[in-house]
């Protein structure tokens, strides 16, 4: 748990910067991105959850993740062995960045999709993965977590 | 209009009932808007922590807009208390 404070505080840390960066590109994007942001990218962003199992839009992607709270969710996934995600980088895509906010009512990235359901952002995957309801909805998912077998080994 | 967190106070204490409201701008450099609340409410028994967040977010629908980051953390006044007792 200390683990994904410090690396995350280190990310926003170093990542301060970028936030600026992204901020101000999609402040100027913005209007484009609504008026691109058609029917058919609303029907594309619903094929893109029900795809994969875990689906996660963040900033950056698992291996270089660019930004604290989207490094929090790949960290929680790693931690709980899940690593056959898929992983859509907003920073790449204006149209995605725009268009998944549209599409889950949601104002913010990171954004996780377990089963083509919208999970919640960085906040409710970090208290579901304290709580423990996390390893309950991975299950439901048909994924075993990690930290099951932690347990078993600590026992 | 600039966003203040007594902005985001009274707009949650309007909005949602909110009996605590706790702002921290961590806006990084300043020039980012980012912000991270506490809120408790009561309006948030038996509901949940997604749909929790959507009532939080559909309260500062206006704000969000501007704000670049957002922390939450949503409890209910039984849960506040539990946390305030620790």
């Amino acid at each position: 748990m200390n683990s994904i404070i410090t690396s995350t505080a280190r990310c926003l840390r170093l990542g301060s910067w970028h936030y600026r960066a992204a901020h101000n590109n999609g402040e100027l994007l913005s209007g484009w991105a609504r008026l691109m942001c058609s029917e058919a990218a609303q029907k594309n962003l619903a094929e893109i959850v029900k795809k994969d199992k875990v689906v996660v839009f963040m900033k950056g992607t698992p291996a270089q993740p660019m930004c604290g709270f989207s490094n929090a969710v790949v960290q929680i996934l790693r931690m709980h062995g899940v690593d056959n995600y898929a992983a859509y980088n907003v920073l790449d895509d204006q149209d995605i960045r725009q268009g998944i906010k549209t599409f889950s009512n949601w104002p913010t990235i990171p954004q996780v999709f377990f089963n083509g359901e919208f999970v919640g952002g960085c906040d409710i995957f970090l208290q579901m993965h304290q709580s423990g309801d996390l390893v309950e909805e991975l299950q439901k998912l048909g994924i075993r977590s990690a930290l099951l077998d932690q347990e078993k080994e600590s026992k | 209009m600039s966003i203040t967190p007594d902005l985001i106070r009274e707009k949650l204490i309007a909005g949602i009932a909110a009996i605590h409201v706790d702002v921290e701008d961590t806006s990084p450099n300043r020039c980012a808007a980012s912000f991270k609340v506490l809120v408790v409410s009561p309006q948030f028994e038996g509901k949940p922590l997604l749909q929790r967040h959507r009532m939080v977010n559909n309260c500062l629908a206006e704000e969000l807009k501007e704000i670049h980051a957002f922390e939450q953390k949503t409890l209910t006044p039984e849960q506040w208390e539990k946390l305030k007792a620790q």
